[in-house]
């Protein structure tokens, strides 16, 4: 069976010559989740921006058996679903349920195809009764649900989220973790909280100036590394 | 935000919501054609093409007072050539120029305000607009919430900040700040577009917006064209 994803040698270099990521390694199996740790600016959100190919870097990325290259790249982000730290650079469109079927829409669906799909992915993360609100009204928890439908209505096999837990507030953040937790596709969270990478990922990656420092079981990682807000 | 009371407007529902985009725009560039060339003298036609308008925006179950006034914005671009009109010792055509602009622009916010971006932009690619200039005023829609959401935020951080200085010297503080304010806003409005754009990308976006709901041009539009075309002509050519 193919890795969900594998990644050899990957580096990155920003235009202003920063070396972001600097020989990385990675690998995913299906339905796995793995957490991903490291200070700020370690080079964490360049590397998930590899995955689905809005960042090209030297090295080898495959998904799903599928190696990244410009005929492939449709079929990647399609497997590969990525929610955003920041919500709001996620919710663009005028409704909630137009925002959610974007994706399909561009994916080739039908409209009614593609709105009974936003639907039924808005019905899954409890946001159904909020169809026709403007994106921009809604909590952060809420945006970050439909940030999420506008994701799992691609039918990704690959969940990447980026700091998922950023602005919400306990119950929030509660109901966002029985959500992720709900969802079988295998998942590479960005996190700083050690609490939200063990209770859904059993491996984690420690980030170190564009390297992997260490990795292993979650918790082994999190005391090597000292990741506790205490 | 003016044009997130638009977005909303434009998803109303009245028979003028109902028509099909590709109906809207056709009556909306005869109805231009009309105005823009209705003579100076033929004043009633300038009342005639105002009265049609209302009686649209009545159906269309909107608020008047907010079109118009946002229909006014086009007034101190108008009002720069038709004061030189009227000091050139045409006080009617510099009348004209500002009726035209205004009514031309109430048409046209009358036109968004009961078509949702996706379906006027959708209207625009059938009738073979080229597909970057449609992308563009794609974007400049989507962004102008993103900037001035940032203008916001960064508005409030400066006020928070700004205590209570000596009232003399507040002048100069809020020009300075608003300066400095703009350029920021640049730079950050343009790292929050990029994170938008490449969003669009993680989802799928090929470089076109897909209409969600499509319309079928039926016989109701036809008809609703040719009412607008006949209308149009009937104040043009009889008034």
């Amino acid at each position: 069976m193919n890795s969900a994803i594998r990644i050899r040698g990957l580096r990155y270099r920003y235009p202003d010559g920063t070396q972001a990521l600097d020989g990385v390694d990675f690998d995913l199996q299906p339905g796995e989740s793995v957490a991903l740790f490291g200070a700020n600016g370690s080079g964490k959100t360049t590397f998930v921006l590899h995955l689905n190919g809005l960042l090209r870097g030297e090295g080898s990325v495959e998904i799903c058996g599928l190696p990244l290259s410009d005929e492939t790249l449709e079929q990647i982000r399609s497997k590969v679903g990525v929610v955003f730290q920041d919500s709001d650079e996620q919710l663009f469109m005028p409704t909630v349920l137009e925002d959610v079927a974007f994706g399909p829409l561009n994916l080739g669906l039908a409209p009614s195809d593609a709105l009974a799909r936003a639907r039924a992915v808005l019905d899954r993360v409890g946001m159904g009764h909020a169809l026709d609100r403007p994106p921009y009204h809604l909590s952060a928890g809420e945006k970050k649900r439909v940030a999420i439908a506008g994701v799992l209505a691609m039918e990704p096999e690959i969940l990447v989220l980026d700091e998922p837990t950023t602005f919400l507030d306990p119950p929030a953040r509660r109901d966002l973790l029985a959500l992720l937790r709900s969802l079988p596709q295998a998942k590479v969270l960005v996190t700083h909280d050690a609490d939200l990478a063990r209770a859904l990922t059993t491996r984690a990656m420690f980030f170190d100036r564009g390297r992997i420092a260490g990795q292993g079981d979650v918790i082994e990682v999190i005391q090597r590394f000292h990741w506790e807000y205490s | 935000m003016h044009h997130l009371r638009i977005d909303r407007w434009s998803r109303g529902s009245s028979s003028l919501h109902d028509r099909d985009p590709r109906a809207k725009l056709a009556a909306l560039l005869v109805l231009l054609v009309a105005i823009s060339t209705t003579p100076a003298s033929a004043q009633l036609a300038f009342a005639a093409y105002a009265a049609l308008l209302v009686l649209a925006v009545q159906q269309a179950r909107l608020p008047i007072a907010g079109l118009a006034g946002r229909a006014a914005l086009v007034l101190p671009f108008s009002a720069t050539f038709a004061l030189l009109t009227w000091w050139s010792g045409d006080s009617l055509r510099a009348l004209a120029l500002a009726e035209k602009s205004f009514l031309s622009g109430l048409a046209a916010l009358l036109f968004v305000a009961t078509t949702p971006l996706t379906g006027w932009t959708a209207a625009l690619e059938s009738w073979r607009v080229p597909r970057m200039l449609i992308l563009v005023i794609q974007f400049v829609y989507r962004y102008l919430f993103v900037i001035a959401e940032q203008a916001q935020r960064m508005r409030w951080a400066a006020l928070s900040r700004r205590g209570s200085r000596p009232r003399f010297r507040r002048g100069w503080f809020d020009f300075s700040a608003a300066a400095g304010l703009v350029g920021v806003l640049f730079a950050r409005s343009w790292q929050r577009a990029d994170g938008v754009y490449n969003a669009m990308l993680a989802r799928g976006f090929r470089g076109r917006f897909v209409p969600a709901t499509p319309a079928p041009f039926r016989g109701t539009d036809a008809v609703f064209v040719s009412a607008c075309l006949a209308g149009s002509l009937a104040i043009r050519l009889l008034l």
